[in-house]
């Protein structure tokens, strides 16, 4: 047992050098970890944008403009990818928060000419080994070279065209609605 | 009790998840795959071992009546050190982890520790402790999702080694129940003889 007696002063001296030495303690480690934890989520997000359009020499990063979904208060963030002046292909990095645990990120890379040409899930929270198959090429190739206008973008059980997941038909809902708004926004304001 | 008895109760006498069955929060709720399991296990084991220390240095220094809360604060710094690093040093792990990370806090395996052992043993002795529960929780976790792994995703550490879904049941929260039960039931049998 502790042998110091509990007198009110004690009491808040120790807790007040307890939090201080902690916090300070976490100020140091967190301006430790700043850097590389920011690193770490660029280095991310440009795997997913390398991953899903052509070939670029622009900063994608910084030509990142961001375009309102509908009428709602959200909006996309596109990333034009550009190889000299002309427009290669647009990455849109599209959400729904209808997954399985609720947000499920995409980087959605469409082309001129209106097609998908691939999509890199960037972020979820879905069940290990059932939703995570999203991310597999078996459930994501259904996507690539695709056509919007020729596909419906829903999953078979909703009559669309899209082959679910077995036993995770909501991920694989989830992922069309996150492609289908990326689409959707791209029609309306990615071509500028 | 020696060192090395001190060490090794935290495998198999006093196992936190066989036996104590304390933090079953992150036992049940990680352990989908064998990595997880072990990084899980990893993290909570530098949380026990920084604590179990700092309480065992500091504990003359507190008052009984707030030991609790100064405790909670010194696991609550130390899990917060091992978010941040997670976070920058391994992404992927981190965002397979990450709800959970925060959630060591509150781990009462921790706290245990602190409270039960590091504030009435000596240094040595807590350290000591710290490392051997760490191990055992660590070992536990990984035993636990490389059962679910094998048997829910036909894989092991990520390598599959059969084509196929697997059963299913055993990826899902009711799984975790499932393969702990048998777990513990297999530890009892082996503990006996």
């Amino acid at each position: 047992m502790a042998k110091k007696e509990s007198t009110f002063i004690n009491m808040v001296v120790t807790l007040f050098v307890v939090t201080l030495v902690a916090s300070t303690a976490l100020a140091y480690v967190y301006e430790l970890t700043k850097e590389p934890i920011e690193a770490a989520k660029l280095a991310k997000k440009l795997l997913a944008i390398d991953a899903v359009v052509p070939e670029y020499d622009n900063q994608i990063i910084d030509d990142m403009f961001k375009v309102a979904v509908g009428d709602g208060v959200d909006s996309l963030e596109f990333y034009p990818a550009k190889k000299g002046d002309e427009l290669v292909g647009t990455a849109v990095r599209s959400f729904t928060n209808t997954g399985y645990n609720g947000l499920v990120v995409l980087m959605v890379g469409i082309l001129p000419d209106g097609t998908i040409r691939d999509i890199q899930v960037v972020e979820h929270k879905e069940t290990p080994g059932l939703g995570t198959k999203m991310a597999d090429p078996k459930f994501k190739d259904q996507f690539k070279a695709m056509d919007p206008e020729q596909v419906d973008i829903r999953v078979v059980k909703d009559g669309g065209d899209i082959d679910a997941i077995t036993a995770a038909t909501i991920s694989s809902r989830a992922f069309s609605l996150a492609t289908q708004l990326a689409v959707d926004t791209y029609k309306k304001g990615g071509t500028q | 009790m020696s060192q090395w008895k001190n060490f090794t109760k935290g495998f198999v006498k006093e196992n936190p998840v066989f036996v104590l069955l304390l933090g079953l929060c992150p036992t049940l709720g990680v352990t989908s795959t064998a990595i997880n399991g072990m990084a899980m296990g990893l993290a909570t084991l530098f949380v026990l071992l920084m604590s179990n220390i700092v309480v065992s240095l500091v504990k003359n220094y507190i008052p009984e009546k707030v030991r609790i809360p100064s405790f909670i604060v010194v696991i609550a710094t130390f899990v917060t050190v091992v978010d941040l690093v997670m976070a920058g040093y391994a992404p992927a792990v981190h965002e397979e982890l990450g709800l959970f990370i925060p959630l060591i806090v509150v781990n009462c395996i921790v706290l245990g520790r602190a409270e039960a052992f590091a504030s009435r043993k000596s240094f040595v002795s807590s350290m000591v402790d710290g490392l051997g529960m760490g191990l055992g929780f660590t070992f536990a976790l990984t035993l636990l999702g490389a059962v679910r792994e094998i048997l829910g995703s036909l894989s092991i550490f990520g390598f599959k080694f059969l084509e196929g879904d697997g059963i299913l049941v055993f990826i899902l929260p009711p799984g975790a129940f499932i393969a702990l039960g048998y777990l513990i039931a297999i530890m009892n049998k082996y503990k006996k003889a």
